[in-house]
């Protein structure tokens, strides 16, 4: 590892901990990122939603997650119309205004607007910026080796950044560190659905989300230290009802939001900042690397409204998250403008309605700041489950 | 406006040729409604009726049947169903006008659209992968997405003998066997390669004659509107692709094209302003649209809707009937890859434009309904205009709903681009 970047929260108590973690993640001068290009370190930038850091990682750079922020798009305003997502436009604000600066940006064609961004991103800024074409026939037994191939041309231009080469061990060294992170948020996960009263949805967030902005070593650092302290919390079960949260794989929903709805409610589980945790299990560190990074991606990987994929059916996949972490409702929502997830509110309504499940629908922007009518809108939501 | 006596009624008969193929093929595919058959729903970008054609499955193409609602102007009556199905007003219109024709079985202002036995899209636009979603759920019937990588960033297209582009065209062509196989199950008919070199012979002819039309509005005065007329051709490059009537209608306009062209005979308008469009037109109000730009003499004399409505066939691909499954693929990748760069990537063919074809200014269009085609538009405006001299509009409307189309306020726009054009060529004249 080239530097640490956030030792704020360590010797600290859980409480502290978890203080200083919600600290970092708003702090909209990204201070992990400044120290890690202090030191002369490099930065890659990557939009939501999955993105295969370890390519990145194993060249000694610093993979950056870019997934809007809650900040005013002063100077990327005027390089977009209306009628588009919000995130859009403050992660182009935070390249403009240089919270953050970047030495690579890339994006995917998770829907049509952010393939836009990498066209977008190229006219603003000198540095590569590009589209991985991550495969949209998911289905095709000639996925996996065309993946393959996209990842090694992916590889070659971030050699050409970081200034050296990266061999196949480079590679499984970061696989292993990446594998041992998801482990950690499988394990963060099911402390959620088990003892949802051990660890609020907004503290899981936090948690989960500040492995996008500093390196995944420090992460599981992090992670490993404040798993068994969450566990021996001696918090009580409270009378709340199960609920999953489904609708936040892209644009997040501001932290406030999170709490608004843990104050109700148990979120049990979540497609929140889904890229990080899109793998589901081990990725295999014999063999050829980009292979097993392909494979994961199409074979053992969770699921999403920007990916079609006739195996996993979104709203079967819904429901099967539902009842296996034993909810009792889900959030349906959306961010404004994000038409993939305002197209499969529909499907998962009627799949929902025909399950008997209830759901509650909304839409959300990361720049809200009022949450008090969707709480009473929500808290009614739940009494009628809780009374009926 | 020339009094020379026309051979066969020559101006004008890719309008009028266009109109009745347009109406013979939804007369075709009302009569597979009524007789109970079923079609492939395909998209324009990437329809692959190549492959199609090769199997006879008739082709719908969702996106004309919406358009076709909002230029009859019952668009809304269609979107409010859809909304109140679930579907949110921020998402596309043509999504929300199909969902609709679904819901009332067939049911259309032009005939009765035949159920899907297939459904078959590419991924350049990835709402064509949401919208099958939706007929996979409909009708339980195969969703094939013939994914096509796209350029990865502005100016590094690669082509033939580069690993990448290979990487790429063996990609495609494997999905392309895949959906061959796939057809042959729908159909029960065997994968015939010769029947599939006559149909490939067909789209040569076609993507021949498009790219010459194309070129052949550099003329002065443009020989037709890029938006009204190009849009009549665009349907036959659409629907009739891969067929010897959609051959024959782009050799003919071509003809007509050089005829116009040897005579100067232009389009209605009194041309002052040459104009360029960019994005997709606005069909709630489309005659009136139109008419706001040639009132003042505005004619469009290209339009970026004309490179990727057609799929990428402006370039003029033409695949090479010996080794038919390997073209195709290379075809399919670079001009489809191509429609997805007129989207993204406009800029600098923007910029020869303006030399080329003579213009005096740009049109931005973007609309609710397309992300694809709307969101880097405003970027897009304030790169060409660091590097080029030249006057643009930015108007936000949309393609089907006539909600967010104010004719009033699009026209006091309109009004003052146009007066800034004349002020300029005042003082470029003052200054001659």
């Amino acid at each position: 590892m080239k530097v640490r970047t956030f030792e704020a929260w360590r010797g600290k108590p859980l409480d502290e901990v978890l203080y200083e973690c919600r600290e970092l993640l708003e702090d909209v001068t990204f201070p992990t990122v400044c120290r890690w290009r202090e030191s002369g370190g490099k930065v890659v930038g990557h939009f939501q939603v999955y993105f295969p850091e370890e390519i990145v990682h194993a060249a000694g750079i610093l993979p950056f997650k870019v997934c809007g922020a809650p900040i005013a798009a002063v100077h990327a305003d005027s390089h977009f119309g209306s009628y588009l997502c919000s995130i859009l436009k403050t992660s182009l604000e935070l390249a403009l205004s240089k919270a953050i600066e970047f030495d690579m940006f890339v994006t995917h064609p998770i829907c049509d607007a952010a393939r836009n961004l990498g066209a977008v991103w190229g006219r603003n800024f000198p540095y590569s910026c590009q589209i991985l074409y991550l495969p949209q026939n998911a289905n095709s037994p000639a996925a996996v080796t065309y993946l393959r191939h996209e990842y090694a041309r992916l590889q070659r231009s971030i050699e050409a950044i970081a200034g050296r080469s990266v061999t196949e061990d480079d590679l499984r060294r970061s696989m292993a560190v990446y594998n041992r992170n998801r482990f950690l948020l499988r394990e963060l996960y099911a402390l959620k659905r088990t003892t949802p009263w051990l660890v609020s949805a907004d503290e899981a967030y936090i948690l989960v989300a500040i492995g996008g902005m500093i390196p995944r070593e420090e992460h599981n650092e992090l992670l490993e230290t404040v798993l068994p302290q969450l566990a021996a919390r001696p918090n009580k079960k409270q009378d709340k009802i199960r609920l999953v949260f489904e609708g936040g794989f892209c644009e997040q929903p501001p932290l406030d939001l999170i709490r608004a709805i843990a104050r109700s409610c148990y979120v049990v589980d979540d497609d929140l900042l889904i890229g990080l945790r899109w793998i589901l299990e081990d990725i295999p560190l014999e063999g050829d690397p980009l292979l097993n990074l392909a494979t994961a991606y199409l074979e053992n990987s969770s699921y999403s409204p920007v990916q079609h994929d006739l195996r996993k059916p979104k709203e079967k996949m819904l429901i099967e998250r539902i009842r296996n972490s034993q909810a009792e409702a889900a959030i349906l929502t959306a961010a404004k403008m994000c038409e993939p997830g305002l197209e499969e509110q529909v499907a998962y309504l009627h799949a929902l309605d025909k399950e008997g499940i209830p759901y509650f629908i909304s839409e959300f922007e990361e720049k809200m700041t009022s949450f008090d009518h969707l709480e009473i809108q929500l808290e009614t939501f739940v009494e009628n489950i809780l009374f009926n | 406006m020339s009094t020379e006596q026309q051979p066969d009624g020559i101006v004008g008969r890719g309008n009028r040729e266009g109109a009745d193929l347009f109406r013979q093929w939804f007369s075709e595919l009302n009569r597979t409604a009524e007789q109970g058959g079923s079609a492939a729903y395909v998209f324009v970008m990437g329809s692959m009726c190549e492959i199609l054609r090769t199997f006879d499955l008739p082709v719908v193409f969702p996106e004309i049947n919406s358009l076709q609602m909002a230029v009859r102007r019952v668009a809304h009556e269609y979107l409010n169903q859809a909304e109140d199905y679930g579907y949110s007003p921020d998402i596309c219109g043509y999504v929300k006008a199909d969902v609709a024709v679904q819901l009332r079985g067939g049911e259309h202002p032009m005939g009765r659209i035949p159920k899907p036995s297939i459904a078959v899209l590419t991924n350049a636009c990835n709402t064509y992968i949401k919208w099958a979603e939706i007929w996979e759920r409909m009708y339980h019937i195969p969703v094939f997405t013939l994914d096509i990588p796209g350029t990865r960033a502005a100016g590094t297209q690669t082509w033939k003998g580069n690993p990448d582009f290979e990487n790429d065209r063996r990609y495609v062509q494997a999905q392309i066997s895949e959906l061959i196989a796939l057809c042959e199950r729908v159909t029960g008919i065997r994968f015939d390669i010769d029947r599939l070199r006559e149909v490939m012979s067909c789209a040569n002819e076609m993507s021949r004659g498009w790219k010459q039309v194309l070129e052949f509005n550099k003329s002065r005065p443009s020989l037709f509107n890029a938006l009204t007329d190009g849009t009549i051709y665009l349907g036959v490059a659409n629907s009739f692709r891969g067929t010897p009537e959609g051959g024959r209608y782009f050799t003919n306009l071509v003809d007509e094209m050089a005829y116009k062209a040897a005579r100067s005979i232009g389009t209605l308008t009194d041309e002052k302003y040459r104009l360029t469009f960019i994005g997709v037109p606005c069909y709630p109000i489309f005659r009136r649209f139109n008419e706001l730009f040639t009132e003042w003499g505005g004619t469009f004399v290209h339009s970026t809707y004309l490179w990727f409505a057609s799929g990428g066939t402006n370039l003029g691909f033409e695949y090479d009937l010996a080794r038919p499954l390997e073209s195709l693929a290379e075809g399919v990748l670079i001009s489809v890859r191509d429609a997805m760069d007129s989207m993204f990537y406009p800029d600098r063919a923007i910029l020869e434009m303006i030399d080329d074809f003579h213009l005096d200014g740009v049109v931005y269009h973007p609309i609710k309904s397309c992300r694809t085609t709307s969101t880097g538009m405003a970027d897009n405006r304030r790169s060409l205009m660091a590097a080029r001299d030249i006057p643009s509009l930015f108007i936000e409307s949309d393609m089907m709903d006539r909600r967010v189309v104010g004719e009033a306020q699009m026209k006091n726009r309109i009004d003052a681009f146009f007066e800034g054009l004349a002020s300029r060529k005042q003082q470029e004249a003052a200054a001659r």
